[in-house]
């Protein structure tokens, strides 16, 4: 029953994820695509359980490797979308810079 | 229980905070604010995620975490912006192998079920061919490697049979480890094999077509960590990878759409070598001196920019920037038009514009600027080629017949930027530069600008 109402949340996601892309406009594109690596950096999330275990030493360097992975992506992605949505300005907002 | 009700209440929040982020994006003056909700989201989910009764050790985490964000801020503040495309796509790499890694260390740690270890396989496979596949894209967007792997497409006999057979193999290794999991051996020749499986499928594309390949993988990363998110039961995971999925993929099919192909054609063709070289282009190529291109542009009322991946390359945009204030002054009216595919990556040309702080209301979209093409007094075309060949709307034989172009032979004056009549990417003449309103402006972009910039100031 898990695994039905696992993939009823990804149908979902995948559905609400094309009705809200279409809306970005082409000039937003490159943000958009780094902006989405740092969302893909949400394996962070499952890294933690493995980096944090007390198990054994494999799952925690290998879990650690892919926090170290993930953050580059979480923390890169998102401060270099930010840095280039810093530069779309309207035409007013120009000379205020 | 208890705090694990606490974190997927979190969780909850945190993908609402990714979906608005998202919704933000729709408007280039919302967009800044949403991809700070986003981040806020991601913080929340990391935070909340740390509290879990399952993390027993934080040592490891601190370290990780904090040497990963370093290496992350590092080339986020110095990557320069023409660099872009390298740099999603080393990114994209990274997220692919972020989920192959977790994926492989549950598999080989813990006692799964049948279907579990399907779905982690998937996982896998898809991370591996992301992380290679980008790391390819990444070499030939860079001209590191160039030694090792060219920039244009590398084709070899038999291609296509080696990778299904490497594909076959696949599966059936995951067959394999499906019904004895005991058997690690399996599992890392698995992981080699799709590795290799990456390299394999990128090789074959050509630099022109690396906003697809890009789209693609971007996505791919995406579906990697939604897999990763449905064998480690974990909500977030399954929300946040199929957003990025989404994502991808209507990009890939609005680059595909811009270049008249499908995505199959895309990955395994590249494309035709020409068919016959009966159709000639009649005419004579006209050069133009700056001096009296500057003419030109002082008379004109509206002037259309039309950039491609030569503007990157050049780093002409300042340049441009320049010349379409003093336009501006002058009393003419400057748009810029920009295809799709113009570039190595969806929406190249607007990031580099927006750099040197073009408006971007001023950054026009092909359907925009093409009804109204014949109402330009000049249409100048910096370091573009495909997506102002005219031959994809004339010529019937020609490989990109149909590609859906920029009509800039049909302003009324066509300047064009370019260093020498070497074709584009396609390899293919392109007409424009025989037309009777063409005149060629030869010479690095960034300098001719500059010299057509100096006349004004003469003046």
């Amino acid at each position: 029953m898990t695994v039905i109402y696992l993939l009823m949340i990804l149908v979902l996601a995948i559905f609400l994820g094309f009705e809200l892309i279409r809306k970005v406009p082409a000039t937003l594109h490159t943000p958009l695509m780094s902006g989405a690596n740092a969302i893909s950096g949400i394996t962070l999330v499952g890294a933690f359980a493995f980096a944090g275990s007390e198990s054994n030493l494999i799952s925690q360097i290998l879990g650690a490797f892919a926090v170290f992975l993930a953050a580059i992506n979480v923390v890169g992605g998102y401060v270099v979308t930010d840095r280039m949505l810093g530069m779309f300005k309207a035409k007013g907002e120009r000379n205020a810079k | 229980m208890q705090s694990e009700l606490i974190i997927n209440g979190v969780y909850v929040l945190c993908a609402a905070l990714f979906i608005l982020g998202l919704k933000l994006l729709s408007h280039p003056s919302t967009a800044r604010k949403g991809n700070l909700l986003s981040a806020l989201g991601m913080l929340l989910a990391i935070c909340v995620t740390l509290i879990g009764q399952n993390i027993l050790r934080y040592e490891w985490i601190a370290a990780s975490l904090l040497a990963g964000s370093t290496v992350g801020l590092i080339i986020a503040k110095k990557v320069q912006l023409t660099s872009m495309p390298e740099l999603v796509s080393l990114l994209n790499g990274i997220g692919g192998l972020a989920s192959l890694v977790v994926s492989f260390v549950m598999l080989i740690t813990v006692p799964l079920p049948a279907f579990i270890t399907a779905i982690l396989l998937i996982a896998i496979a898809i991370g591996g061919v992301t992380f290679t596949g980008s790391l390819v894209a990444w070499a030939k967007l860079s001209g590191n490697m160039s030694m090792l792997i060219k920039t244009k497409a590398m084709v070899f006999k038999g291609q296509a049979l080696i990778n299904s057979l490497l594909v076959l193999v696949i599966v059936g290794l995951g067959v394999a480890i499906g019904i004895t999991p005991d058997v690690h051996m399996n599992t890392y020749i698995f992981v080699a094999l799709c590795l290799l499986l990456g390299i394999m499928m990128v090789i074959p594309i050509g630099g022109a077509d690396m906003p697809v390949v890009i789209s693609l993988l971007n996505s791919y990363s995406g579906l990697a960590a939604c897999a990763a998110g449905i064998a480690l039961n974990n909500n977030l995971l399954i929300v946040a990878g199929a957003l990025v999925g989404a994502s991808g993929i209507i990009l890939t099919s609005i680059m595909c759409k811009a270049m008249n192909r499908s995505l199959s054609n895309v990955l395994f063709s590249g494309f035709q070598a020409v068919s016959g070289d009966t159709i000639k282009i009649e005419g004579e190529v006209k050069a133009i001196s700056c001096e009296d291109a500057y003419y030109m542009l002082e008379a004109a009322q509206s002037v259309l920019v039309i950039p491609g991946y030569g503007m990157a390359v050049a780093q002409a945009q300042h340049a441009m920037k320049e010349l379409q204030s003093l336009l501006e002054e002058n009393d003419a009216e400057v748009v810029y038009g920009i295809h799709p595919v113009a570039g190595r990556m969806p929406g190249h040309m607007n990031v580099l514009l927006a750099e040197a702080d073009v408006p971007y209301e001023l950054l026009l979209e092909m359907d925009e600027v093409n009804p109204r093409m014949e109402n330009y007094d000049i249409a100048i075309v910096i370091g573009a080629n495909d997506v102002v060949n005219p031959a994809a709307r004339e010529i019937k034989g020609s490989p990109i017949y149909g590609m859906p172009i920029i009509n800039a032979d049909l302003a009324k004056n066509v300047f064009i930027m370019k260093r020498s009549m070497a074709s584009g990417f396609a390899g293919i003449d392109n007409p424009l530069f025989f037309k009777d309103n063409t005149r060629m402006i030869f010479g690095d972009a960034k300098e001719s600008l500059n010299h057509i910039i100096r006349q004004f100031s003469d003046d």
